[in-house]
Parts: structure tokens; C-alpha cells; sequence
């Protein structure tokens, strides 16, 4: 792989240890893909924040990079497994607090913003169309991909700080244009209503298409809320990077010829969603997975006003856009009912399984996935439904 | 035998081959402390590969992966080397980040289990 008289320089060590570190996993990462150089990126989105995930290794690692480590264009950071400010009255353990503000410290000494989301493209980290930059958090991905038009691979943790800290990614995968065109064709037959009709779709064709790149046809119109958790869906039950809607995404004229065609009718629509759905009565009500849009704080309000809920009830988001949400009015609304704000986390990477919950129920295929993997049961509902369920009586 | 593949993360280092002809997962594949491989229905299962030349067709899993190797260096239950088929992210990010190394494009097959393989850069004696 060509590397520049600067990139050599940091291969060589002369920019500090961790650049060194960070250089090292792009090349080698490089050498694996066949890149032929190394690109500039202009945003990073980090996942591995949450110390559930991280581990003491895993802190370990960002300590040491931490040391002389710093992030070299405009970076943002995944959900960690807490609110920053009110872990205490989400349960959380102080052992596990203690152990996620300090991966937070490290991230901050790295220079990195403390956005603490999964949709930073709602919260100030906003690449525009044909911007080539190394996101972590499937559904970022997926969604910068597909519905901005900008460029990234899939990046898992460290990958994505070497990106950070370099400034660069090796050019290979979505970078390139090549690899951006349709693998599989899924005609859509079903009546897409709501944001869950495409959470159910994507969790259907993200089994079905694994890491393909599948062009949707037959979608009138979407929302940014559809669009939002379409991605999150497709890429937890599958590994899709990117998708194509024909007329609505920006890329969707790149076309490929002879593709193999899924059909998705109201049959799969209602398979796939009773297949998301447990038995049980929830015990907790979470919404927000991918984070909350303001659109769906002024859905919330309107829902919950002048209501009370009885259950736990977590509204996710951005600390940005809870910040709109004070603006508008929506966010006392929301309190006044009882309902929480989750800000900097969300029912995926927080310790759920430790709060002493058993059954869940969120308007997120994404969040049914993992929230299952954890050992709790799920129902998957709508966001009217959620309330619901929360505010009815015992 | 010599063989020569491609240096992911160069080094030397000599050990005894511990071969899976399966593809391995490092995040819930490995006690993190011991070495020990506790994956269900994994051939090596009950085995430690601390201190051995790991040889693998690939890795395959979570990305959390990458930092269960960090954290096997730190403990001192870390392989001496990796050898695979084809290597991915997952554990090319690892072994460099805990500084092991690590050598890909080499016909895994011809490799028995046991055997004394010395690694430099990217070739393999045994």
C-alpha cells in the first residue's frame, strides 16, 4: 500500500505512540482489503463505549492510547452503558459507574465529543452527501451510507480511533463506488404504515441478505424515523452496510442486472412481527433505539399529556436533541408523566438484565434483538402502543 | 518445512502449534484470564493457548474480540503467534494492538497440531 511522506512518518513512530498504534491498524487493516492507499476522513463516529461491552481490556487499551493519543478531525461517541449525570436513579451499580466514567475519561482526554448517541447524525455530526468517513454503530452506518450518501465501512472500535487519531481509513469496501451497487432486489409488497412496518422489513431482509447490499422497491414515501429504524433493523438481524430505495435514497440509480429477488408481502409483514414478540406483561417501557428524533419527542408529548405512566418508562436520545426538545416544550411534557429521559444510553448497551427487569416492551426490532440476546423477553410494539402499555392500569 | 505468507504484525517468536480447522471466536471463545477455550463444540475446547503458535483457518464474531487478545497479553495467557488462512479484522486489530505476532495467506492445513513452528516476520519454520 502507498503511504505519503506524513503517513510514513507516523508509521515510523515520529507522531507519538498511539498514532504509531493507530497507523498500524489502517495499514494492516489495508494490506487485508487490498487498499491501494489511504484516504482522509472528515468524521469519526466511535463505537465500544459501554464498559458491558468494553471490559476492563478494553479500558485498558483506551487508557494507553489516551496517553498520548489525540483525535485529529471532528469524532463523536456511541451510547455508554449509563447516564452520565443520573445512573443512580437508573440502578446502576457504582462499581460499574465508576468503571464507565473512567472509559469516558479517557475518551475525552483523546479529544473526542462526549454526544454519547447512535444517531450523531441528529446530534451535530452531520457529513454531507459523497464525504468519506469511518463510522463504528451499524445503524449510523447503515444510515450515513444509504441515506445521506455518505462513505464508510462497517469500523468496529479500534478501527475506527485509528481513523480518529490519523485522520485517515484505508480506501477500500463503500469507500469505493463499485461497491456500493445492489446485491439483492427485494420487491415490497406489504403496506408500510408506520416506523415499525419498516423496522419489521428490515429485520426480515437483514436475515435474509446477511451482509448484502439490498435495493427496496415499491416504497413511496419514508420518513427520517422509517429510514432510521430501518437501518438500526437490517443491521441487527443481518450485516448490512447499506441499502438502496428506488426514488427515495440518493444513490438508488446504481443499478446491477440479473439480481436474485426477495418478495415482501403483508405475509412476511405479520410473520416477522409476531416473530419479534414474546409472551409476558412488560414491566419496562423503553423507546428510543436508534435515539429518539425531536419528531418523536413531539409524538411522545402529545401522547403522554396529562397522563401518568405506571411502569418504567425510558425515553432514549442525544443529549442535542433533548435539548431541542426543553425548546419546544416537549421534554416537561414528557417528564410530567413520569416518563425518564435516557440520555447518553439506551436498552442496548445499558446492564438491563442486572436492573431486575424480565419483560420489555419497545418500539425497535433492533432493540428486540439484543435485549433478548441479554436474557429478558420482549414486545414489539408501536410508539402509541408503548404508551399504552405503560400508562394503563396494573 | 518453510512456509511464507504475509506479515500482519511482524515479529519472532517460537512455540508449539495449537490448530483449529475451524474458524475461531475470541469474545466468549476464550477465557480472557487463563487462556482457556470454552466455546461450545470448539475442538479445542479445554485447551489453553497461552504460549502457543495459534494457528486458524479465521477469526470470526464480535469486535469485542480484538480486546479479549489485549487483555490475554495483559494477563500473560496470550498465544506467542497467530497464524491464519485469511486474516480479518477482528484479529488483525487484536494482535496488533496487543503486539503479537501475526502471519496470514498461509495453507493452515499443512500445519500439525503440536509441532515446533519459529516465526519471523513472515515466514514460518517447522
Amino acid at each position: 500500500m502507498h503511504l505519503s511522506k506524513e503517513e510514513e512518518a507516523m508509521f515510523a513512530g515520529e507522531q507519538g505512540r498511539a498514532t504509531q498504534k493507530a497507523m498500524q491498524i489502517l495499514v494492516a487493516l489495508g494490506k487485508i482489503y487490498d487498499a491501494e492507499r489511504l484516504i482522509r476522513v472528515s468524521s469519526v463516529q466511535v463505537s465500544g463505549v459501554s464498559y458491558k461491552n468494553l471490559g476492563d481490556a478494553g479500558l485498558e487499551f483506551l487508557n494507553e492510547l489516551a496517553r498520548d493519543g489525540r483525535a485529529r478531525v471532528k469524532t463523536t461517541l456511541n451510547p455508554a452503558g449509563m447516564s452520565l449525570t443520573d445512573w443512580e436513579s437508573q440502578g446502576i451499580a457504582s462499581g460499574f459507574a465508576e468503571k464507565q466514567l473512567e472509559v469516558i475519561g479517557a475518551y475525552e482526554k483523546l479529544g473526542i465529543e462526549i454526544s454519547c448517541t447512535c444517531t450523531p447524525y441528529l446530534a451535530g455530526n452531520e457529513p454531507v452527501f459523497g464525504n468519506h468517513i469511518a463510522w463504528g454503530e451499524s445503524s449510523a452506518v447503515a444510515y450515513a451510507n444509504s441515506v445521506i450518501g455518505a462513505r464508510t465501512n462497517r469500523e468496529g472500535g479500534p478501527s475506527a480511533l485509528a481513523a480518529s487519531l490519523t485522520g485517515r481509513t484505508p480506501l477500500y469496501g463503500l469507500h469505493l463506488r463499485e461497491n456500493r451497487v445492489p446485491t439483492v432486489a427485494v420487491d415490497v409488497e406489504a403496506q408500510l404504515r408506520r416506523p415499525e412496518d419498516f423496522a419489521t422489513m428490515g429485520y426480515f431482509v437483514g436475515r435474509a441478505v446477511k451482509d448484502g447490499l439490498p435495493r427496496f422497491r415499491g416504497v413511496k414515501r419514508a420518513a427520517l424515523e422509517d429510514l432510521k429504524t430501518l437501518s438500526a433493523a437490517l443491521a441487527s438481524s443481518g450485516g448490512v452496510a447499506m441499502f438502496h430505495i428506488e426514488g427515495l435514497t440518493p444513490e438508488s440509480a446504481l443499478r446491477a442486472k440479473g439480481l436474485e429477488t426477495l418478495t415482501f408481502t403483508g405475509k412476511e409483514l405479520a410473520e416477522t412481527r409476531s416473530m419479534l414478540n414474546d409472551d409476558g406483561t412488560p414491566d419496562f417501557v423503553s423507546v428510543g433505539c436508534p435515539h429518539c428524533s425531536l419528531t418523536e419527542l413531539a409524538t411522545l408529548a402529545k401522547l403522554l399529556s396529562g397522563r401518568r405512566v405506571r411502569r418504567e418508562f425510558w425515553v432514549c436520545c442525544s443529549r442535542e436533541v433533548k435539548r431541542q426538545g426543553d425548546e419546544a416544550g416537549h421534554s416537561r411534557v414528557i417528564e410530567k408523566s413520569g416518563a425518564k429521559f435516557a440520555l447518553d444510553t439506551c436498552m442496548v448497551v445499558a446492564p438491563v438484565e442486572e436492573l431486575g427487569f424480565k419483560v420489555v416492551a419497545t418500539n425497535s426490532a433492533k432493540a428486540c434483538h439484543y435485549v433478548r440476546n441479554a436474557g429478558l423477553k420482549v414486545r414489539f410494539m408501536s410508539l402509541e402502543q408503548c404508551v399504552e402499555e405503560a400508562t394503563r392500569g396494573a | 518445512m518453510k512456509l511464507k505468507g504475509r506479515a500482519i504484525f511482524e515479529g519472532k517468536a517460537q512455540g508449539r502449534a495449537l490448530v483449529s480447522s475451524s474458524p475461531m471466536s475470541f469474545y466468549g471463545g476464550v477465557n480472557p484470564d487463563t487462556g482457556e477455550v470454552v466455546e461450545r463444540g470448539s475442538e479445542l475446547a479445554g485447551q489453553s493457548v497461552k504460549g502457543r503458535v495459534l494457528v486458524f483457518p479465521y477469526g470470526k464474531g464480535s469486535t469485542v474480540g480484538s480486546y479479549v487478545l489485549y487483555r490475554l497479553a495483559k494477563n500473560g495467557a496470550a498465544p506467542c503467534a497467530i497464524v491464519n488462512a485469511k486474516c480479518e479484522t477482528i484479529v488483525a486489530v487484536g494482535a496488533i494492538i496487543s503486539e503479537i505476532p501475526c502471519v496470514d495467506m498461509v495453507d493452515v492445513c499443512k500445519i500439525k497440531p503440536g509441532v515446533r513452528v519459529r516465526i519471523d516476520g513472515a515466514t514460518l519454520d517447522f
